[in-house]
């Protein structure tokens, strides 16, 4: 078959000298990380539009709309109420059980939602990656957004149920705010952690539930905290009061309750806190920018 | 040829594009015992496979050019589009550059289905990089020029409600929307009557005028004919032909003919 080719026999520069005299760009290289963040910047509006848009086609199509924003933790909390405190009723063991119970199930689910939907960040979007062109921490970071937005109408029932249950307000609920910012940069740095290795190792979503019914056990939600001082020692011991969420539940629970028996002192609390906020922020993102240009593969 | 003042915008060397399925469950490894038995032999995981799309294409696109992309299902054009638009990446050893960032304009990109038309036009448009002045600016203009409000108010019911070639429409009016260098369009155009074909071939050719380069993936003839004077003929992964569009039309329909 005859080639009717008229591509330029390169008799003079190679397709390398040719791009660089006219100043192309590789289609698929990896930016600076300081440019990679201005670029993300520039997406603000998006990320903030897409976190909307996930909201609203999840909840668009059922009949109470927004209403389940407040709804979902309502009835999670009901459901923890019957549990433990009507049946089980653990309630001997702590002052005020519910709101501590409570404190712990909401913050714990905070994080917990946020590693189970940003497993799928890139690999449910795969679609979206391969048509259109935006930084791809756009996605963990609207789904970190998403749960943000959500954690808002669990706080307004959370402290409606710790007023309920009789503890008084006074200026130390205040300390919910960095406690809440805090925990929000770990949930974004552990969302792009999860998202790009959960693009390539697909049997991570099978594991996820697992991982997180130990993390829940290993957080103190269920039971007071003591427990793990009466019954644990040495590495043991300080493994799981390293535990980030066990310490971001704590520092909510000093906020809110009086008289709360913490697994160490406050100074101590916030110190890990913001640590663990900075570690796991700062390393997620750069995890995931080091992957950027691989996501589209699939 | 006067080849000094050509101005190339896109370079593709040797360009490789391989797709990895993951999870491809055969028929062989449907119970626990065969998976398992396939992890402790350490046989190659058949559970990823490889499709080698594009095989080592190699052209040179020159700004103000217009070129079609003809093959048959499967060649590997839709391929060859995103791996220009970097959206996939090429294999180690070959390279595609590009002038700024091109812009692929396909009937599979996905928007949002449970979203309004309205809505998605905002979220096509942020993800274009535009800001949200820009945005507000040009709804109207691209629900207009979609024309999917010509039959009552249809911008504000969600995207699953539209017939395929409203949605077609619909992305073509985002995308067209913007200024690009380089702008890839892929079968945009099919779905749509033969009014708005009109208005989009017409838009083609004002988005080339910019200085701008245009790929266009048609399995339409006249399409082709119409718009572009250089076409690159891809079978297989592998660039059979690349040269004026008459010249190329001519050999593939002879191959396709066969
Ligand atoms: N997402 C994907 N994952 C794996 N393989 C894919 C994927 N998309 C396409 N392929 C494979 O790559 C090859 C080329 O597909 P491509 O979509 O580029 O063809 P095409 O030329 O656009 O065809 P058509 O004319 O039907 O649009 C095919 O063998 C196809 O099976
Ligand atoms: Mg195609």
């Amino acid at each position: 078959m005859a080639q009717t080719t008229v591509v330029e026999s390169y008799t003079g520069p190679t397709p390398q000298e040719l791009a660089r005299k006219y100043g192309l760009g590789t289609a698929g290289r990896l930016p600076s990380l300081p440019e990679y963040t201005r670029q993300l910047w520039a997406y603000r509006h998006f990320i903030w539009e897409f976190a909307s848009a996930k909201v609203s086609a999840a909840l668009g199509n059922t009949r109470l709309g927004m209403i389940w924003q407040v709804l979902t933790p309502l009835i999670n909390a009901g459901v923890y109420y019957v549990i433990f405190g009507v049946l089980l009723n653990t309630k001997r063991d702590t002052d005020n059980f519910i709101a501590y119970l409570c404190a712990g199930v909401f913050i714990f689910g905070y994080t917990q939602s946020v590693v189970q939907t940003g497993v799928q960040a890139v690999s449910g979007n795969l679609g979206l990656i391969r048509a259109l062109h935006f930084p791809r921490a756009s996605l963990p970071i609207s789904i970190a957004l998403v749960e943000a937005r959500n954690m808002i109408a669990s706080m307004a029932v959370l402290i409606a149920i710790v007023l309920f249950t009789g503890e008084p307000i006074n200026w130390q609920w205040l300390l919910i705010i960095p406690a809440l910012l805090l925990q929000t940069i770990f949930n974004a740095g552990a969302a792009m952690l999860v998202s790009r290795l959960g693009s390539k190792l697909h049997d991570l979503r099978q594991l996820i539930p697992f991982i997180m019914r130990v993390w829940l056990y290993g957080s103190a939600v269920l039971y007071p905290v003591t427990k793990y001082t009466e019954h644990l020692h040495g590495w043991k011991l300080a493994v799981i009061e390293a535990n980030p969420v066990l310490v971001f539940i704590e520092l909510i629970r000093h906020a809110l309750m009086e008289n709360v028996t913490l697994a160490g002192s406050p100074m101590l609390l916030w110190t890990e806190a913001a640590v663990w906020a900075l570690v796991v922020g700062i390393g997620g993102y750069a995890y995931f920018w080091r992957g950027e240009k691989g996501y589209g593969r699939g | 040829m006067a080849d000094t003042e050509r101005v190339p915008t896109i370079i593709a060397d040797n360009a490789h594009i391989i797709y990895r399925i993951h999870g491809s469950i055969g028929p062989h490894q449907s119970s626990p015992l065969s998976s398992f038995k396939r992890l402790v032999t350490r046989q190659k995981s058949t559970a990823i496979r490889e499709v080698h799309a594009v095989k080592g294409a190699s052209f040179v696109a020159y700004r103000g050019e217009a070129i079609g992309l003809i093959g048959t299902n499967g060649s590997g054009k839709s391929t060859l589009l995103r791996a220009i638009a970097g959206l996939l990446p090429v294999e180690r050893g070959g390279a595609i550059y590009a002038s700024g960032q091109p812009s692929l304009l396909g009937v599979n990109a996905a928007l949002m289905n449970d979203l309004s038309g309205e809505r998605n036009v905002t979220l096509g448009c942020l993800a274009m990089g535009m800001t949200p002045a820009q945005v507000k600016e040009k709804v109207d203009d691209i629900i207009e020029f979609s024309g999917i409000n010509e039959r009552g108010d249809f911008s504000s019911l969600p995207m699953r409600t539209y017939s395929s070639g409203m949605s077609a429409r619909l992305r073509f009016a985002i995308a067209a929307a913007k200024k690009h260098d380089v702008l890839l369009i892929d079968e945009a155009l099919a779905t749509g009557d033969a009014k708005f074909r009109k208005r989009s071939e017409q838009r083609v050719r004002d988005l080339r005028a910019e200085a701008g380069t245009v790929f266009l993936v048609s399995h339409s003839e006249q399409s082709i004919r119409d718009t572009c004077e250089r076409s690159i003929w891809l079978e297989g992964g592998v660039i059979k032909a690349d040269g004026p569009t008459e010249d190329v039309m001519k050999e593939y329909e002879t191959f396709v003919k066969k």
